[in-house]
């Protein structure tokens, strides 16, 4: 049975094209059949974070419009099995996305793929709509702080009542809450939310924990999602996450300071 | 021949083009006290600033009972003024003869005492309705809502009270025409009486409101004595203030 994730969360800037590629090239590594689709037409980002940005022929706005196959857009990722990317326009606007060509182009990713993840443009306008509209599960990427927690929860009270789910009155949208740039230095100086009181706000089950991690920009820059650099902690924080999703039972990491020892204290008195 | 006959005798209810039923609305009311005042519409503007979700487009009557010995103002320019701020005047009450030919000219209904004909005796008023309704209006079950308000949601109860078995978010709204309860945290904002009962109460397990408001009277969150602050509160209404204590 195949599976339409949004990958949303209202405030811009929170790592959402990075959470989307990590999750569909980590789903992929897990043995399943993921195509992403950029849904931020007019800013495409998906495909250079993903590291096709050189091979884009045609794109999703394309495929609505003008006719072109999906199997004339979809790009094969080169890294993963199984692992393919819609990208989108970078020369049209929002209003290309019909509610009818939309659903379509996923109706058709649900016969061949087991996971279609959305990525959704920040904001509440029609590209967020759209991304959120056919979704059978949203993951909302928040930030530990104010500004992104409160957004989120604009965005929860949409899916809820926006979406197809919503509006055909079939049971509700399954939503994952994905809380990102986690610095735990920063939590225990209080400048940012603790992983609890993000939840009690919010009242979601948590889908994942990721720490804050310099190789996130590396990677990014490298066209690499970030689950594909072992050595990453967001990375492997990210496969936690789509086990997670798919349904195993995974505890969570890098959510308490680690453990600092005599020796520890030591160097760092005598540094 | 036969045929005119039947159609006439069964017409189809789903081929009329129109059916009259009766129905019962609630609706805002106007009172007005001092309908020259030049602040009048100023204030009128402030108040709707504060919760223009729930006045925009709304349906309104203007109450006369307090000036129903002055002489008329032109009702067809203050009806227009109240659509400037995206009211809808719809009839005005407690008219007396002057005033109802004043509304009539501005194209509004008479309804309520002073409207009905024969009701137009100003002698038959012997108690005149003073500051409130005179009957408290009949409340349903009202509603129940078991699901997260997220910020940006409104839900309203027009007759009865509003419970909420979940948190109330940042930004969300709850508006009841009686009392509110959230058994959760209410984070948003919060009218109850929103039809001018000023019995209604709003109680929560945890105040972190925006902003509450009873029968119109408000509170911001500013104002809120920090010591209530994530407490169970119940808020009520005294004459022009809103009081909030502990629930015992």
């Amino acid at each position: 049975m195949s599976q339409v994730i949004v990958v949303t969360s209202g405030k811009g800037g929170v790592g959402k094209t990075t959470s989307a590629a990590a999750i569909a090239a980590g789903l992929a590594m897990k043995g399943k059949k993921v195509c992403v689709i950029d849904f931020d037409v007019g800013l495409r980002n998906l495909d250079l974070i993903m590291g096709v940005e050189r091979r884009v022929v045609f794109d999703f706005i394309n495929v609505i419009n003008d006719g072109i196959r999906l199997n004339q857009a979809l790009i094969k990722d080169k890294r993963v099995e199984g692992l393919y990317i819609l990208p989108t326009s970078q020369t049209r606007d929002k209003d290309a996305l019909s509610r009818e060509g939309v659903e379509k182009v996923i109706e058709e990713l649900r016969q061949d793929f087991d996971y279609v993840i959305c990525d959704s443009p920040a904001g509440i306008e029609k590209g967020a709509y759209m991304a959120l509209y056919f979704a059978d599960e949203a993951i909302v990427v928040t930030n530990p702080e104010v500004s992104s927690v409160r957004d989120s929860d604009r965005i929860l009270g949409i899916l809820n009542s926006k979406s197809r789910r919503a509006e055909k009155g079939e049971s509700p949208m399954k939503q994952h809450l994905l809380l990102t740039r986690y610095d735990l230095d920063r939590v225990a100086r209080g400048e940012m939310l603790k992983l609890e009181d993000v939840v009690e706000i919010l009242s979601i089950p948590v889908l994942g924990v990721i720490p804050q991690d310099d190789m996130v920009l590396q990677c990014s820059n490298l066209g690499l999602p970030v689950v594909l650099e072992p050595k990453s902690i967001a990375g492997q924080a990210y496969m936690d996450a789509v086990r997670r999703l798919m349904g195993e039972t995974v505890e969570l990491r890098f959510t308490t300071p680690p453990k600092k020892s005599f020796v520890n204290w030591l160097l760092r008195r005598t540094a | 021949m036969e045929r005119p006959a039947t159609a006439k005798a069964a017409p189809d209810p789903r081929s009329a083009p129109f059916q009259i039923r009766g129905s019962v609305q609630t609706i805002l009311s106007l009172r007005l006290i001092a309908p020259g005042d030049p602040e009048l519409f100023p204030l009128l503007r402030d108040r709707i600033a504060h919760n223009p979700e729930f006045f925009r487009d709304a349906p309104v009557v203007l109450d006369l009972a307090p000036v129903a010995d002055a002489t008329p103002i032109d009702l067809e320019a203050f009806a227009g003024e109240l659509r400037r701020l995206r009211l809808v005047p719809v009839g005005v009450q407690n008219a007396g003869p002057a005033w109802q030919a004043a509304a009539r000219a501005a194209g509004l209904a008479l309804l309520g005492p002073g409207g009905q004909p024969g009701g137009t005796g100003s002698t038959t008023r012997a108690e005149p309705p003073r500051g409130r309704p005179t009957a408290p209006p009949p409340r349903g079950a009202g509603l129940v809502i078991t699901e997260p308000v997220r910020g940006g949601q409104q839900v309203s109860c027009p007759d009865g009270d509003l419970t909420v078995l979940a948190p109330v978010g940042h930004g969300a709204e709850l508006v009841a025409a009686g009392h509110i309860h959230v058994y959760g945290p209410l984070r948003g904002r919060a009218f109850a009486g929103a039809n001018g009962d000023e019995r209604a109460m709003i109680f929560c397990d945890q105040l972190e409101a925006e902003l509450l408001s009873i029968a119109g009277v408000y509170l911001v969150s500013e104002d809120v004595d920090p010591r209530l602050r994530g407490k169970r509160v119940r808020v009520w209404c005294e004459g022009e203030r809103l009081s909030i204590g502990p629930v015992p």
